[in-house]
């Protein structure tokens, strides 16, 4: 039972401040040995910094920290683990060319052998069902399998507890099920285990007890499974959970068309492609799922212009547009939201201003080479109006107003919601969205959603890449999965299920 | 102990505030050196630094020197802006005199008043087909502009000597390394005709041109879509491959531009105070205007400022030489220590010091 198991982390009064704003005010957290407790929160709500401030890479500036009772200072990730704490992060930090075992080992303090080492790994992977074979290179495994290692490298510290980040936005629905066995293992035998995360369906199935963060403070303590998914969101976001509605749009022609497109690797990590095919129609939206890494990227790449290919290849409606740039293609109405918000669809240190001119030059902005500031200035602030982005506090509004704010200083979803409105607000024939809503809070993804929606009804051509599958599920009309550098049937969404296209999604259509 | 803390954001007021910690170091680590050499450190500053802007004289030969690292630091910030290493402006600039030199002494008389135009025109062509060699080096077999635009440099140094030892010499020069000294038509006027107050001083029209180039630059920068694309070429070429900006095309104008502000800066040389072409008519103007580039912080208005401080550096060696009996290399010391000091300052602008030890509070430094 675990509301009656002795308490083994207590954080009280938790500060984190940085010069511009106080990232956590006084927040408290307990966790019980033995449970399986969220941690739920939009991002920006301060969960990253509370995992870090527990695991000993950030300092807070006030609070408390008990450990079993006793209070503690944990002034680094060695202190941390020390004391039973172990941490996966979102991003794994493997190296990709050395063995499992090798990865272990430089983790683990002490001397041993590898050999030996190995052994450890094979009994742990299999007493929590973690497959993973010690001898192969991180390299060759998939994320789920590259996941599995972090797990095992934590497991051998028989950490007390566990802390996981948003764990499962890289696996398949059934990697999900496998993962959630294993963390209720752990529990059964009195690891505490922290689940980081933003996914109430998640939460409900897994976690017993659940700290709501928003805006850096508790918002509530509540058992997940006892309360609605609106509910919870309510108190996530601080208002009604906002629904995407579909309306009605119907199958135009073909906009976009990718036909017999196949590509060597780009590097010694990169994908082949293989004869990909694809149509999108005016007014649909097509998804395509499937895990990083298969391939996705490379195909993104051929279709927005920034590699390019054989002509015929990519067409836009009839033209075919393969060995045209980017810049070309868009100005045949392409318009293309990329993964990667920092650094490739915005550039970082540049105003939101400067940022609506770097795809939409085009729209006013250039006259005889000169730049029209104003004009970019009024189309950020446009963006920035239509899209709800929040740029920071009233210090933050300097002389330029919101668009001279810079692109680093918005946090992920408001740039993404950013980026997502500078492209729409162009009226493209044709949007491709990568991972649209990747890291982006409950409300910002819901107005994204529903502008992709409306955009679908306004007969846009829209193709959305994404590994969740969720949002696949809830706004495409067709969907195909990526496994290997090969894409599988496009199935009607009404005609398929998350247990089809998760099997697909690990390579099941290829045979 | 002292410790790097990065901050959240770069400091505004490092970002200017470094160049400006740099200089006042350099002048303590310099006053050092003089104690060190025996001298008295505030009577060696002030010979450097002060004395010669004592007479008009003296603020004129400033502005004259000034005026190319000014002309040339005003192109390089345009390519370094975009992560374009163009580290050959010297040798762009021999090209440019080499090229304005070959019309003044085979056309001499010929031309009338268009001269001059044409030496400009063909200066400007010198540099940017120097450069060309670097650009189309870079931009299609992927070599390190840094590498051969430095190397070219020395190839240009040699074709100036070759054909100031060679084909151009002077035959009336006694074997002197040097050709005929320009007619007055491809040179440029003195200030001095039109102003009489400049009476004495060598000021002439070419300042005028830089005059002109530092608001021609600072549009570029700030106004044109070019300017706009190098820049983020510069700072996210991810970023630049998404817009469909080409790579390409970046790395050609950021050399052009450079090269072309160096070649004119080459005949602004050779048709103003030199007269003529010969085989050590520069002081290094080409790689002083990287400093220069560096202490403006790639401003317009910084370069303007810091061309002058850096003319004000050979100037203060001269009289440092004559007044203190102190090598002329000390001007080069202090060019050296003000580009390291300028690196190491850098830092401040997105870390801060921190004093750690028993002290928990932290210092901003």
């Amino acid at each position: 039972m675990p509301t009656t198991s002795p308490t083994l982390l207590r954080l009280d009064g938790i500060v984190k401040r940085y010069p511009t704003v106080t990232a956590l005010d006084g927040v408290r957290l307990d966790v019980a040995e033995g449970e399986i407790h969220a941690v739920l929160g939009e991002n920006g709500a301060g969960k990253s910094t509370l995992m870090k401030a527990i695991y000993g890479v950030v300092q807070p500036d006030g609070g408390t920290i008990e450990w079993r009772g006793a209070p503690v200072r944990i002034s680094d990730p060695v202190a941390a683990r020390e004391l039973g704490i172990a941490m996966v992060f979102q991003h794994f930090a493997l190296f990709e060319s050395l063995t499992v075992a090798e990865n272990i080992a430089l983790a683990l303090p002490g001397s041993f052998g590898l050999a030996d080492l190995a052994g450890r790994i094979v009994e742990v992977s299999r007493r929590y069902g973690l497959p993973v074979n010690p001898w192969r290179s991180v390299h060759e495994l998939s994320v789920g399998e590259r996941q599995r290692a972090e797990i095992v490298r934590c497991l051998l510290q028989s950490p007390r507890l566990l802390i996981m980040d948003e764990p499962t936005s890289v696996l398949t629905p059934q990697a999900v099920e496998q993962l959630f066995e294993t963390l209720r293992a752990l529990a059964r035998e009195g690891t505490a285990i922290l689940y980081v995360s933003h996914k109430l369906d998640e939460i409900r199935r897994l976690c017993d007890r659940a700290t709501i963060l928003r805006g850096g403070r508790n918002a509530g303590e509540v058992d997940p499974r006892a309360e609605s998914e609106a509910h919870l969101a309510e108190r996530m976001i601080g208002r009604s959970f906002p629904k995407t509605q579909k309306r009605a749009h119907a199958r135009g022609a073909p906009a976009l068309r990718v036909s017999e497109l196949s590509l060597p690797p780009d590097g010694p990590f990169g994908v082949a492609l293989h004869s990909i095919r694809l149509e999108v129609h005016r007014g649909e939206v097509l998804g395509i799922a499937g895990i990083s890494g298969n391939g996705q990227a490379e195909l993104l790449a051929a279709v927005s212009g920034e590699r390019r290919v054989s002509p015929t290849e990519v067409c836009l409606s009839e033209t075919p547009v393969g060995h045209l740039d980017a810049g070309e293609r868009r100005r045949l109405g392409l318009a293309y939201v990329p993964e990667e918000r920092l650094g490739r669809g915005a550039v970082p240190g540049m105003s939101l201003a400067e940022n609506a001119l770097l795809t939409a030059s085009r729209k006013g902005m250039v006259r005889a080479g000169l730049v029209d500031w104003p004009a970019a200035e009024a189309y950020a602030a446009r963006c920035i109006r239509e899209f709800d982005v929040r740029v920071g506090g009233p210090h933050e509004s300097g002389t330029g107003g919101a668009s001279a704010t810079a692109a680093r200083s918005l946090s992920g979803g408001n740039l993404q919601k950013f980026i997502v409105g500078r492209e729409l607000v162009q009226q493209p024939g044709v949007m491709v969205l990568a991972q649209p809503t990747w890291g982006v809070d409950v409300a910002a993804s819901a107005l994204i959603r529903q502008r992709i929606l409306d955009l679908a009804a306004a007969g846009v051509a829209i193709l959305v890449v994404s590994e969740d599958l969720g949002e696949i599920l809830e706004v495409c009309d067709r969907v195909a999965v990526m496994a290997g550098g090969r894409l599988s049937p496009v199935r009607e969404v009404s005609d398929t299920d998350a247990a089809e296209i998760g099997a697909w999604m690990a390579g099941g259509f290829l045979q | 102990m002292i410790r790097l803390a990065r901050r959240p954001a770069p400091s505004r007021v490092m970002l200017w505030g470094s160049p400006l910690v740099a200089v006042a170091l350099t002048f303590a680590l310099g006053a050092a050196a003089f104690a060190a050499m025996g001298q008295p450190p505030l009577g060696a500053l002030h010979a450097l630094f002060v004395s010669p802007l004592s007479d008009l004289n003296g603020v004129a030969e400033l502005l004259l020197k000034a005026s190319p690292l000014c002309l040339i630091a005003l192109g390089l910030a345009v390519g370094f802006r975009s992560n374009v290493w163009n580290i050959g402006a010297e040798g762009q600039m021999y090209i440019g005199a080499v090229f304005a030199t070959g019309l003044a002494i085979h056309f001499q008389e010929r031309w009338g008043v268009w001269m001059l135009p044409a030496m400009i025109v063909a200066g400007i062509a010198g540099g940017l087909a120097w450069a060309a060699i670097v650009a189309a080096l870079r931009a299609h077999l992927h070599a390190s502009e840094i590498l051969v635009s430095l190397m070219l440099t020395y190839v240009a140094a040699l074709i100036v000597k070759y054909l100031v030892f060679g084909p151009w010499q002077d035959p009336a020069a006694n074997n002197f390394p040097f050709t005929v000294s320009f007619e007055d038509n491809a040179l440029f006027t003195l200030l001095a005709n039109y102003l009489g107050a400049l009476e004495g001083t060598r000021l002439n029209t070419s300042v005028l041109l830089t005059l002109a180039a530092i608001p021609l630059a600072w549009v570029f920068m700030k106004y044109s879509f070019a300017g706009f694309q190098l820049r983020v070429a510069g700072d996210a070429p991810a970023a630049a491959r998404y817009a469909g900006h080409s790579e390409k095309r970046a790395i050609w104008i950021a050399l052009l531009i450079g090269g072309a502000a160096a070649g004119l800066a080459g005949v602004t040389e050779v048709a103003g105070p030199i007269g003529q072409l010969n085989d050590r008519w520069t002081p290094g103007y080409g790689f002083t205007a990287i400093i220069v580039a560096a202490l403006g912080r790639l401003h317009p208005a910084g370069i303007a400022v810091a061309s002058l401080l850096m003319a004000l550096l050979y100037i203060g060696g001269e009289t440092a030489q004559v007044a203190l009996q102190l090598p002329r290399a000390i001007a080069y010391v202090f060019q050296g220590l003000l580009l390291m000091l300028l690196l190491a300052c850098e830092v401040l602008v997105n870390f801060r010091l921190q004093w750690t030890a028993s002290i928990r509070s932290s210092q901003a430094a």
